[in-house]
């Protein structure tokens, strides 16, 4: 394989990965403006979504949509469990409580993933074929086209919630004042609610169309939490255009810092970026205005 | 001056306790342990110094216990240098890391400042992982040397737990005057309300910075001790799991109480040691231990304590009068 | 001794403060008063230095503050109290009291760790100092109280103890009265006139204008961030522009 087809299978590997980056960095989004929490546990849910659905296709042999299906209902059922009983009771407390426990619940939801499915990591079956499709002589596989195309439909579907239903507006209108929004009749708990309910479904459907690719464990919810997280920061705190962009470029940088550099430090390069972008431009990089947060 | 003494007799009380707990241990094993609760109780007070009284959370500090341990591993086994001044360089090492990055990390807040040191720290342990050549990799680093003072090898579980222990000591003896001072009152200050620090004068940009510097050289003197007395390093030591442990030993034993820490790291020490069971459960039991904590106890077990034995003395006080009135 | 030059503050597009000019003088008790939105709050946090204003000039005693930090004032002697009193709840009555001499003394990190001679010195220089101011607002019986045990109106003397301690030359107060019972409201006057009684300074921001007009003078009228009067309580009771501006006539 010559360089330039080795760029090319960088190219997409770093896009598929940016994508998820993406998805979950939305995933922060969607519940920081809401409520003003980085919820600690987002990347659980991406862990509990490729978990639960290898679990179903694989204890219970179901075919693989209602097993996905499955999987994401639970996840969003854990994420309600998780804002009722820990977040709701706390929403007036100090930021430093609810970093606390939301770390907290984090490190509980990993352990007890850890106490079910053990420590092995797992792969999920390619959703179809697993035949290479050749691209400028680079090879693709259908799974990559499965996570652009299931991307593409979440940022679809969440602009039109966001922007053409009456509960997206409401959300809109709570991260932009809560007050006023509490004012003229919206429930801000329930937007709450809502939130969470969100973003613990596009965190585990990331976790889903990622898991055939890079394999899952219980433990993969922190690196893919903190990468999302590192996306959004770049977007600034938006599911806007900007976290995806983020995303893109996040895993881009990665892919060919890994190729072109040194594998070992792949993951140390998000986290530089991280750091560089939180110390210099905390607002993000392609953040509007601060009032277009969704 | 009252109080003063109160103090001052309940530190005797526990450092006599401390000193002379060997004595009555015949077991071996538990003076082991006891070395560990020394050693992470230093830890805890450092983080806490953060943490609970000036009020910024950091989720890296385990990379400052291992820069300590490293500094101080790799270059005793590798060249014939005193350990003491390297131990003194090591904390010197991390202080300045700490001082240099303190300054753009520490102007974030709440969940932004823990995602950063949350990424600072897994960076930091990304390189002890990676950097194989100089810390030995995953596979770790041996051989790091004794500790000894003239004839004096602490080479034994005895000498290690004074080593420990007279450390551990002095650290809590430091940070009690600390806390206990304008600088500690200034860092209160800013935990409860920053801009009315500020308008008093505090400078808090500078003070965060400082006690963030401060945090860090307790904790590579933490690190430096470790690596002397295991005399075996490796990077699972110092990773984020370990700086979540931190965390948790802060905030089950109590934010902003110095006894707390000690409390805290004595029984996230122990609990793995004396249940079993505990081995493969301990991060359900940190997640739930941080969680319940926080919703029902936010001033940690001291201040539970405290609730308990007011409770008790109001009740005492009560039965008192019904027996006066009887 | 506190010259406010043609202070401006936009926000966005919207103005909060227009050429704002007046000066205080030493040892006065000037007022501040001006229907909601006249933008009192923000020229506070101007001088303060918890806003930067877009244009114009803060000169406290010859010296231009415009753009110092906050916690570079309370050295100049320039100390300030909230609206919402800003007290440090998780800590005793006579510590908060203890973080205002934070400016006056100096013992560092090392210092105070090691309890050095000059350290312990120092401290006991602080405690008595403290205990001192809490005998001028009285609330020496207090002193072991947490702050945020405190009912609202000992919050408020608290914080003005806290601000004593820092030994200024002038205290700017945002509204000390708002909140306060009458009875309260008749002491806290009185306890002004006897901070000034020391040679301190006193700006206040108020809506109580009976307080206003007993104790300050001159008074500041600003309306919808703009300068519409100045001169004694009798000048503002009579003056037509600043009546109509507090009934809405126009």
């Amino acid at each position: 394989m010559d360089n330039f087809q080795q760029l090319i299978q960088y190219v997409l590997s770093g896009l598929s990965n940016g994508a998820i980056y993406a998805l979950i960095g939305f995933g922060f989004a969607i519940i920081y403006n809401a409520t003003g929490i980085i919820n600690f546990a987002q990347g659980e849910f991406v862990m509990l979504g490729g978990m639960l659905t290898i679990f179903f296709l694989t204890v219970f042999h179901l075919p693989l949509v209602p097993a996905v299906l499955l999987a994401v209902m639970i996840s969003t059922i854990v994420g309600v469990v998780f804002e009722r009983l820990a977040i709701r009771p706390l929403r007036n407390a100090k930021p430093l409580r609810l970093i606390i426990i939301t770390i907290g619940a984090s490190i509980l939801i990993r352990g007890i993933a850890m106490l079910v499915w053990g420590k092995d990591t797992h792969a999920l079956p390619a959703f179809s074929s697993n035949e290479p499709i050749l691209i400028a002589g680079a090879t693709m596989l259908p799974q990559h086209l499965w996570i652009f195309g299931v991307t593409v439909l979440i940022i679809i579907i969440s602009r039109i919630f966001f922007n053409y239903t009456m509960m997206g507006k409401a959300m809109r209108a709570c991260a932009y004042n809560a007050q006023a929004a509490g004012l003229v009749g919206i429930s801000v708990k329930s937007m709450t609610l809502i939130s969470f309910v969100i973003s613990a479904a596009i965190g585990s459907m990331a976790g889903i169309i990622i898991a055939p690719l890079t394999m899952t464990s219980y433990d993969v919810g922190i690196m893919l939490g903190l990468k999302g997280f590192c996306a959004v920061i770049i977007g600034g705190m938006s599911t806007g255009f900007g976290t995806v962009l983020g995303g893109l470029v996040l895993g881009l940088l990665e892919a060919l810092g890994a190729g072109f550099i040194s594998a070992s430090y792949k993951d140390a390069i998000a986290f530089i970026i991280l750091l560089l972008i939180l110390f210099f431009r905390p607002e993000g990089l392609f953040s509007k205005k601060e009032t277009e947060r969704f | 001056m009252t109080e003063k003494k109160r103090q001052i007799i309940v530190f005797l009380i526990f450092a006599a306790a401390a000193l002379s707990a060997p004595f009555f241990l015949k077991d071996s094993y538990l003076i082991t342990v006891l070395i560990f609760v020394g050693i992470n109780t230093i830890l805890a007070i450092g983080l806490n110094l953060l943490l609970g009284y000036a009020g910024q959370i950091s989720l890296g500090h385990a990379a400052f216990f291992g820069l300590g341990a490293y500094i101080s591993g790799i270059l005793t086994t590798r060249f014939p240098l005193d350990p003491f001044l390297v131990m003194i360089l090591a904390a010197f090492c991390a202080g300045a890391l700490a001082f240099v990055i303190g300054f753009p990390i520490l102007k974030l807040k709440g969940h932004y400042l823990a995602m950063a040191t949350l990424g600072f720290g897994i960076i930091m342990y990304i390189v002890f992982n990676e950097t194989v050549s100089v810390t030995g990799g995953p596979s770790g680093l041996s051989g790091i040397p004794y500790l000894s003072v003239g004839p004096l090898v602490f080479d034994n579980d005895w000498n290690n737990y004074y080593l420990v222990w007279i450390s551990t000591l002095a650290v809590m003896l430091l940070a009690i005057n600390l806390t206990q001072s304008r600088i500690g009152r200034a860092l209160r200050a800013i935990h409860d309300s920053e801009v009315a620090a500020r308008v008093m004068g505090v400078n808090a940009r500078i003070l965060k910075v400082q006690i963030f510097t401060v945090s860090a050289v307790i904790s590579a003197f933490a690190g430096s001790l470790y690596a002397h007395v295991v005399t075996f390093i490796a990077p699972a030591s110092f990773g984020f799991h370990f700086s979540v442990e931190l965390l948790t030993m802060v905030v089950v034993g109590g934010l902003g109480s110095i006894y707390g820490s000690f409390l805290g790291a004595a029984i996230l020490t122990m609990l793995p040691e004396f249940l079993r069971v505990f081995h493969d459960l301990d991060i359900i039991v940190y997640g739930l231990m941080l969680i319940l904590m926080t919703m029902f106890m936010p001033g940690g077990l001291v201040s539970g304590i405290q609730m308990v034995t007011q409770y008790i003395a109001a009740r005492k006080a009560k039965r008192k009068d019904e027996h006066a009135q009887a | 001794m506190l010259r406010l030059d043609s202070i401006t503050k936009i926000f966005g597009g919207l103005t909060a403060l227009e050429e704002v000019s007046f000066s205080v003088a030493a040892g006065s008790i000037t007022g501040v008063i001006g229907p909601n939105g006249a933008g009192k709050t923000t020229l506070f946090n101007i001088v303060t230095g918890l806003y930067a204003q877009t244009s114009g000039e803060v000169v406290l005693d010859g010296k231009n503050i415009s753009f110092l930090d906050t916690e570079k004032l309370a050295s100049l002697g320039l100390v300030r109290t909230f609206q919402n009193v800003e007290l440090f709840g998780q800590m005793t009555v006579l510590e908060n009291v203890m973080v205002g001499l934070h400016t006056g003394t100096k013992s560092g990190i090392f210092s105070c760790a090691f309890r050095l001679p000059r350290q312990i010195k120092e401290e006991k220089f602080i405690r008595e100092k403290s205990m001192e101011w809490l005998e001028f607002t009285g609330m020496t019986d207090m002193a072991g109280v947490a702050a945020a045990n405190l009912p609202f109106g000992k919050g408020r003397l608290l914080e003005i103890s806290r601000a004593l301690a820092a030994n200024p030359k002038m205290i700017l107060m945002d509204e000390p009265a708002a909140g306060l019972n009458s009875r309260e409201t008749v002491e806290l006057a009185s306890l002004i006139l006897k901070i000034k009684e020391t040679g301190i300074t006193v700006v206040l921001v108020e809506h109580d204008m009976d307080l206003v007009m007993d104790i300050c003078d001159p008074i500041v009228v600003l309306n919808l961030g703009k300068k519409l009067a100045q001169g004694s309580p009798r000048e503002i009771q009579e003056n037509q522009e600043v009546i109509s501006a507090y009934l809405g006539s126009d």
